[in-house]
């Protein structure tokens, strides 16, 4: 395939403001969604040379790594919130420093108990220790031999973050070699590394932390990330993955680590796009594309629900893959067992999300407002009991009434959130299904909701109602309806092993391309996964470029080793 | 100094007591025979106060020296490179000063106070070399390194934070400008100065005066975010920023032992600091021969591929060894690989595609990469902000 030139009629059509024929404008790519994968994708098509747009829904680019100022003079990062998975490799390739973005690491997090104790989970290792001691010795000792099992694991799995899943069922020698590389790690784990792995993958992180730790408040604090995004509770198998997709990321080399993008999540989404146009491509947004065209099994352009049309040869989807396969695309054009796959698709909404103005900086039970602690995540579950039980609740299909919550204070640390002496808060909240009862969600609905995690924020600081000025909430329904991720679902789809590496999205089409020729993804709902990574865009180009027979211009991997 | 030496291996700067219970790790490093932190907390949140919101550092440790008299001009002028009449009342002046040969002693800041009336801030002591200038010039020289205290409070909040503290119509001061406001009694200097390569300042104040300063900055900082940081983050700014430190980046030349080691302003990339329409100062016609016969060394600035940071490296042209790296970090905002190095001429011109060889340990072992670099012509880093005048809140 090679690339088109685009058609300089189009180009007049569109100066004449002749609405009656629809624009013919052709592109060498499209891609649909300014997302941060979306961008990222686009941005490397463009840096190798082609022509490419970029299509948005919203008047504003971002997807899920968007920042709006919905009350004056404070910013929210109304989807995610925090980054550690964006891969320094693409920032630095893409220059994004320069085009905006700073990610600014905060320390450490608590989780608040019941009894008017806490556990502070603190950024320094010794004072950590100190703080896990108070509470159990034997605790404080086991999180060394914990921390050092998570880290065999992150080290297995961030080598493939930046690389296409090898297809284990393909005779291809790229895949082979792939497939020699992934066993060559494997093996260097050695049998009881090689059981650990599988333990890990397959495991409750319930079960993964009760090997661990004996404490309550220790096991509820490390095991709500294992939960995170998933509709799935602590003791569902699995979980113990998805503590450790949360664990593979770093800042600065800091695995583990998470920072704020300065500025909130939107800054990512920023300088992607400020990248992308460097090289000269182009963001088209309230562009609401209707479907993708194919003819002859191939890929035409995209089509747009007020009618225009874009042409182009390749189509990138940065849309879920519910959305991709079962709304954009004509069932008629695709193989059955595709649709059946992405019926089957698991993206089920688990999280709703509070963005709050408050008029000063909330004090809360028993901890000092100048402790490190406040700069952190803060939770105010206490066991995996209640992490459990709050998983009930989405079964029972409601919120959670005890909800589990993942709240920060980034103006702490970010003076550009709010004004001086004032703050923002961010709270992600588990768990909110995606339908009630069966049912819409309703505004009703949405004020229980709202009710039930203001009320456990006010259990626990006695100002904290007072001080709200605005508060954002989202209900998977909102988050469905202004972002696109089906059901709500952050990670569009969920991080189980039945769903990553060579089976995300799904088996045979886990390698970018879809089944139609010329159409790609290149959104969460592919390897490696959700989370801010970039990943997923960035290796989706790689492969694009490769059918097109052009340079690689997409960067390997930094090694840890 | 009144006391007797024997009475305190490390002195302690006037604001000792603030930065002892502000560092929290307990890592102490030396600096001129003062204690001063290396770290307060943790060396990565306080860079990221530099480049976030508003960083502290005490630099009293500093060398300070007044020159007054009829001559202050003159006798700069004869011992340093840059034209020191350029440096008009009010401002500041970075610039290096060379011994005979044309070999850099030392780099500092000319602060012209008032009419005849300057200070230099030098990294090296400088007394005995300021003596030997000022020889036939009518000038007073006063070190004056224990009588003043100093704090850089550099980021993007410092120029809020200072406002807060209440020194109104700072927003107007332009970058090297220098200005004086009353503070409890005494007089309280800021310049628009740093070694950190973002917006900041410098205050100066009598030692008596410190500790009130300290708390009434950090009182007026709190909403903007302010926090003290130690040598380990201030050295990953200046990196960042492309800032040279002496005694690291080059020896000064009086203090170099072996033939050969020290170096020209032109190999260290200071060759702008070097006015050689002034018809005398110090290196002056050592500098002009080289000109004509060319440097030995250049100094360049490599982005370094990969995330290992190229310390100590050797840098290579295909087999041969070029080069050695002199200051490497990984920069946080910059999201680069940066390396200083001294390269053998002629290599080492923008653009050039070098090697560098890299040792690092994982667990006991070492192992060794060579990581392809190149030499670029600008810093990393350079916000806009820090030449914006007025500079924004953040």
């Amino acid at each position: 395939m090679a690339p088109v030139a685009c058609s300089g009629r189009a180009v007049g059509c569109l100066a004449r403001g002749l609405q009656a024929e629809p624009a013919l404008k052709k592109y060498d790519a499209i891609v649909i969604g300014a997302g941060h994968n979306g961008l990222t994708n686009a941005a490397y098509l463009a840096k190798s040379g082609l022509d490419v747009a970029v299509l948005e829904r919203n008047d504003y680019i971002g997807g899920a790594t968007v920042s709006r100022e919905l009350y004056p003079g404070w910013t929210y990062s109304n989807c995610s919130y925090v980054c550690s998975l964006l891969r320094p490799e693409l920032a630095r390739d893409l220059e994004l420093p320069r085009h905006g973005l700073q990610v600014v690491p905060y320390g450490g997090g608590v989780t608040f108990k019941r009894d008017g104790d806490y556990y502070g989970n603190y950024y320094d290792h010794n004072r950590q220790y100190r703080e896990m001691a108070r509470h159990s010795k034997r605790d404080a000792n086991a999180y060394e031999r914990y921390a050092t099992d998570v880290m065999k694991q992150t080290r297995l799995i961030r080598p493939y973050l930046l690389r296409r899943p090898p297809d284990p069922t393909s005779l291809k020698l790229r895949d082979l070699r792939d497939l020699l590389g992934f066993a060559r790690s494997f093996t260097e784990m050695g049998e009881e590394g090689l059981a650990d792995t599988l333990k890990f993958w397959t495991k409750s992180v319930g079960d993964y932390l009760n090997e661990y730790f004996e404490t309550d408040v220790i096991k509820a604090h490390l095991g709500g990330t294992g939960v995170i995004g998933t509709a799935l509770g602590v003791y569902s198998p699995g979980t113990a993955y998805v503590l450790l997709h949360h664990y593979m990321g770093d800042v600065d080399g800091n695995v583990g680590s998470w920072g704020f993008a300065r500025g909130g999540m939107g800054a990512v989404a920023g300088a992607l796009a400020k990248s992308f146009q460097a090289f000269g491509g182009e963001i088209i947004c309230g562009a609401d594309v209707d479907r993708i065209m194919v003819s002859h099994g191939k890929v035409k352009g995209v089509a747009l629900r007020d009618g225009t049309e874009y042409r182009a040869n390749i189509v990138v989807s940065n849309l879920d893959p519910k959305r991709t396969f079962l709304d954009v695309m004509d069932e008629s054009d695709l193989p059955e067992d595709v649709v059946r796959k992405a019926k089957n698709f698991k993206i089920r909404g688990s999280s709703g999300k509070l963005n709050i103005a408050l008029d000063g900086l909330p004090t809360f039970n028993g901890l000092d407002q100048n402790s490190p602690l406040m700069l952190g995540d803060m939770h105010f579950t206490d066991s995996l009991e209640r992490l459990e039980r709050a998983y009930d609740d989405w079964k029972e299909g409601t919120w959670s009434k005890d909800p589990y919550v993942d709240m920060l204070i980034p103006s702490q640390t970010d003076p550009t959130m709010a004004p001086p002496g004032k703050h923002m808060m961010t709270v992600f909240v588990q768990y909110a299904p995606p339908r009630i009862n069966g049912g819409e969600w309703t505004d009703a609905d949405k004020a229980g909701f709202e009710k039930s995690v203001i009320d456990q924020i006010a259990a626990y600081s006695p100002d904290f109602r007072d001080l709200i000025l605005h508060c954002e909430t989202r209900t998977p329904r909102e988050i469905e309806a202004e972002v696109g991720l089906t059901e709500g679902n952050i990670f569009q789809g969920e991080l189980t092993f039945d769903q990553l590496l060579f089976n995300r999205p799904f088996p045979g089409y886990a390698q970018y391309r879809g089944p139609v020729r010329g159409m790609y993804m290149c959104g969460s709902g592919t390897h490696p996964g959700g989370g801010v990574m970039a990943a997923p865009g960035a290796n989706a180009a790689r492969e694009i470029l490769m059918d097109l027979r052009r340079p690689d211009v997409v960067p390997g991997g930094y090694a840890d080793d | 100094m009144t006391s007797k030496s024997d009475q305190t291996m490390m002195l302690r700067t006037p604001f000792h007591n603030r930065v002892a219970a502000a560092c929290e790790l307990n890592a102490w490093g030396t600096w001129k025979g003062y204690t001063t932190p290396t770290a307060y907390t943790d060396v990565e949140l306080e860079y990221f106060a530099i480049r976030s919101t508003t960083g502290v550092f005490d630099l009293s440790p500093m060398n300070k020296y007044r020159i007054t008299g009829p001559d202050a001009e003159a006798c700069l002028n004869r011992m340093v490179t840059r034209d020191v009449s350029k440096i008009r009342v009010g401002r500041v002046g970075y610039t290096v000063w060379c011994n005979d040969a044309g070999q850099v002693m030392d780099d500092g800041t000319i602060f012209h106070l008032g009419e005849n009336d300057y200070r230099i801030c030098a990294f090296a002591r400088a007394i005995d070399w300021l003596h030997w200038c000022a020889l036939g010039f009518d000038v007073t020289i006063v070190d004056e390194s224990d009588e003043v205290a100093a704090l850089a409070v550099q980021g993007p909040t410092s120029c809020a934070v200072l406002l807060a503290m209440g020194l109104a119509g700072l927003e107007q001061l332009k970058p090297f400008g220098l200005t004086t406001f009353p503070f409890e009694g005494a007089t309280l200097t800021v310049s628009r100065t740093g070694f950190t390569g973002d917006l900041g300042y410098e205050l100066w104040i009598a030692p008596d005066r410190a500790e009130a300063l300290w708390d009434r900055l950090f009182e007026a900082g709190k909403p903007h975010i302010i926090k003290p940081f130690g040598s380990d983050a201030l050295d990953l700014a200046r990196i960042e920023a492309g800032f040279l430190q002496a005694g690291v980046d080059f020896v000064p030349a009086e203090s170099a032992v072996r033939n050969g080691r020290s170096r020209s302003p032109f190999e260290l990339g200071l060759g702008w600091l070097v006015d050689m329409d002034k018809p005398v100062f110090n290196g002056r016609r050592a500098l002009r021969r080289e000109q004509a016969e060319g440097s030995r060394y250049r100094f360049a600035m490599l982005d370094v591929d990969g995330n290992k940071p190229a310390q100590h490296s050797f840098i290579l042209k295909g087999a041969n060894k070029v080069g050695t790296v002199t200051s490497a970090a990984w920069c946080p905002t910059a999201k680069s690989n940066v390396a200083f190095a001294q390269i053998e001429m002629p290599h080492g011109a923008v653009g050039d595609e070098l090697v560098a060889e890299i040792y690092y340990q994982r667990e006991l072992q070492w192992t060794r990469v060579l990581a392809p670099c190149k030499v670029i012509d600008a810093p990393v880093f350079n916000p806009p902000r820090r030449r914006a005048v007025p500079p924004g809140s953040f």
